[in-house]
């Protein structure tokens, strides 16, 4: 990957790395030629490192004071936010800090999905992408079990249940998840353990995420791809670095400002009620992170198709790099994409929107018809406008638009060549 | 090499693979069947409710299995809606007289077959039962009349010990 051989200039510098090569990495990392035209919307990538160590950290104090049993859970929570030096601000961090890390992904698929990064030659870091969202949900999912409230409870019963769809084995895989009749304390033991795995699972995908990256290197506003290094890039460190981590200081503030300020206004209140199997609360609504997915559920009448409805808007995601058939990456260029683009946007806001509503009426209407568009901009647009879109004329390189640079491509090649001499 | 010779080693090879994947599957099915319902769970698989304060019009709702279960006596004119029921209307067709094995009592899992939240009693347009987490409407007999649910709420097992005692399970 690193275009020179890297000498440590230390005697045991290079015995060490003759033996391990970690120097090697070390100086492939700070020295990795990155675009020198990323935006802003590029620093997600280095907020959702943070945010996984954050939530990784926060959990394993949280472990230490948590007592996963149907009996206790709930008390050593309220434990946990009364007793436990500063365990309310740990709590609170590792609470918010799901939602920060969904906020934080949201942008990054997003940004992806504007400057089309989960096209060729990045389908495989696209497609790790995925893996880590749908972990994310689960592990998400999986803690909010964990305080054992009312929620808890009737959120675990109604997505283990999802499962009761599948004909004939799904009663029988429900039971196997529960490991009972019904959630109960098996569940939640098991939940515990599925919950303080994941997050390593995730770590280790994003050690694979990044390592896909760095064979092909970034995409960029453009879209284009670049020689690297050139005079279209600069190394990592310092200029990502310092660019990333102002952002991070920036997100950071947003974050402190919801553990601080409003630590509960993204969780429920019938969260802060134990458990009881006997009464499901009036309205049962998921964390807002995954309230299109509800709306797309709930707005299919049929049980079984609409679990499928739902875990295909998930899925779909994987597949389009195949369902775009455009060539040219960047929204920039692609005036017709852009505006379907941004009616995406409202598509998933608005089904987000009615996810929160009760399932009924007006609500429905328009659950549905988001959802159709949902569907429809996946597996009808994107694949026709490839072809009838007339994209605007692409720069050759980075700088060029910049420079004025000329449009003669042999002349820009030439000029190329020249720079990196 | 002749032929004989690699016919040999290819079955050893096929062999091997075969007892491998036994050894495999072995060691797989107690990891995954440890979480199926242990032998704790099972024990308490039976529920004796006593129902003699009960009143026509009345329901109570009890535990079994981890799961609330409704008993409720019906009046005269909920036997009566509950029997005029025209099968064509209904989504899971079942007759009141197969739920209900005594007319009075309807007992069954107080659990929305959609995704198992607990139905709320006297609610909803047909006078029975009303999930409020996704608008599954019930009738008196636990019938799904509209909404998500697929079918009518389970009736589970359940005997008369004596007049005033129900066995659930």
């Amino acid at each position: 990957m690193s275009d020179q051989e890297y000498i440590p200039k230390s005697k045991f510098g290079k015995w060490f790395n003759d033996r391990l090569p970690l120097l090697t990495l070390a100086s492939h990392l700070t020295d990795y030629p990155t675009p020198k035209n990323l935006n802003y919307w590029w620093t997600f990538g280095g907020i959702l490192t943070f945010c996984l160590i954050t939530q990784i950290v926060t959990g394993l104090v949280l472990a230490m004071h948590y007592i996963a049993h149907a009996d206790m859970a709930f008390d050593s929570v309220e434990h946990i936010m009364r007793d436990v030096n500063y365990g309310w601000l740990i709590r609170y961090i590792h609470a918010n800090g799901a939602s920060m890390f969904f906020l934080a992904v949201y942008i990054h698929i997003f940004r992806s999905l504007f400057y089309g990064s989960y096209k060729s030659p990045r389908e495989v870091i696209w497609i790790i992408g995925i893996i880590i969202y749908l972990l994310m949900m689960a592990a998400a999912f999986l803690g909010y079990v964990l305080p054992w409230g009312q929620m808890s409870f009737w959120g675990a019963t109604v997505i283990t249940n999802l499962f009761s769809a599948i004909p004939l084995v799904g009663e029988g895989i429900v039971t196997w998840l529960w490991g009972g009749y019904s959630v109960d304390n098996p569940t939640l033991t098991r939940f515990f353990t599925l919950h303080y795995l994941i997050p390593f699972l995730i770590l280790g995908l994003v050690v694979l995420h990044i390592w896909a990256l760095h064979v092909p290197g970034n995409n960029n506003p453009v879209g284009i791809d670049i020689k690297k290094p050139s005079k279209d890039t600069v190394p990592f460190h310092p200029y990502i670095v310092i660019k990333d981590g102002f952002a991070l200081l920036m997100f950071m503030i947003v974050f402190a400002f919801f553990v601080f300020y409003t630590p509960n206004i993204l969780g429920h209140a019938d969260n802060y009620i134990e458990a009881n199997p006997l009464v499901t609360p009036a309205h049962i609504v998921p964390e807002w992170y995954l309230l299109p997915f509800y709306a797309i559920l709930r707005s299919v009448p049929d049980k079984l198709l609409g679990v499928v409805a739902m875990l295909s808007a998930i899925l779909i995601l994987a597949a389009l790099p195949w369902l775009d058939t455009s060539k040219i990456r960047s929204a920039v260029f692609r005036p017709l994409y852009r505006q379907f683009y941004w009616i995406l946007v409202a598509d998933v806001l608005i089904l987000g929107y009615v996810g929160a509503m009760p399932a009924e009426g007006l609500y429905l209407l328009v659950a549905r018809v988001a959802t159709a568009y949902y569907f429809l901009h996946f597996l009808v647009v994107l694949p026709i406008l490839g072809y009838r879109e007339k994209t605007l004329p692409v720069p050759l390189s980075i700088t060029e638009p910049v420079l004025g640079g000329s449009p003669n491509l042999a002349l820009a090649k030439n000029k190329e060549k020249l720079e990196v001499k | 090499m002749t032929d004989k010779k690699t016919k040999r080693r290819d079955f050893l090879f096929t062999a091997t693979y075969a007892v491998g994947a036994v050894g495999a599957a072995a060691v797989v099915w107690p990891m995954i069947d440890q979480m199926n319902p242990d032998a704790s769970v099972k024990a308490l698989a039976s529920t004796e409710v006593d129902i003699s304060s009960m009143n026509p019009g009345k329901t109570i709702t009890v535990l079994w299995r981890g799961k609330p279960v409704f008993i409720r006596r019906r009046t005269q004119e909920e036997i009566a809606e509950a029997k005029a029921v025209n099968l064509n209307d209904l989504k899971h067709p079942e007759k009141d007289e197969d739920r209900a094995k005594n007319p009075e009592w309807l007992v069954m899992l107080g659990v929305c077959t959609h995704l198992g939240c607990v139905p709320l009693d006297q609610k909803g347009d047909y006078n029975g039962w009303f999930c409020p987490c996704h608008g599954s409407h019930y009738d008196i007999s636990g019938r799904i009349r509209k909404g998500p649910a697929p079918t009518n709420m389970e009736i589970p097992e359940y005997k008369f010990v004596n007049n005033n005692t129900i066995k659930i399970g």
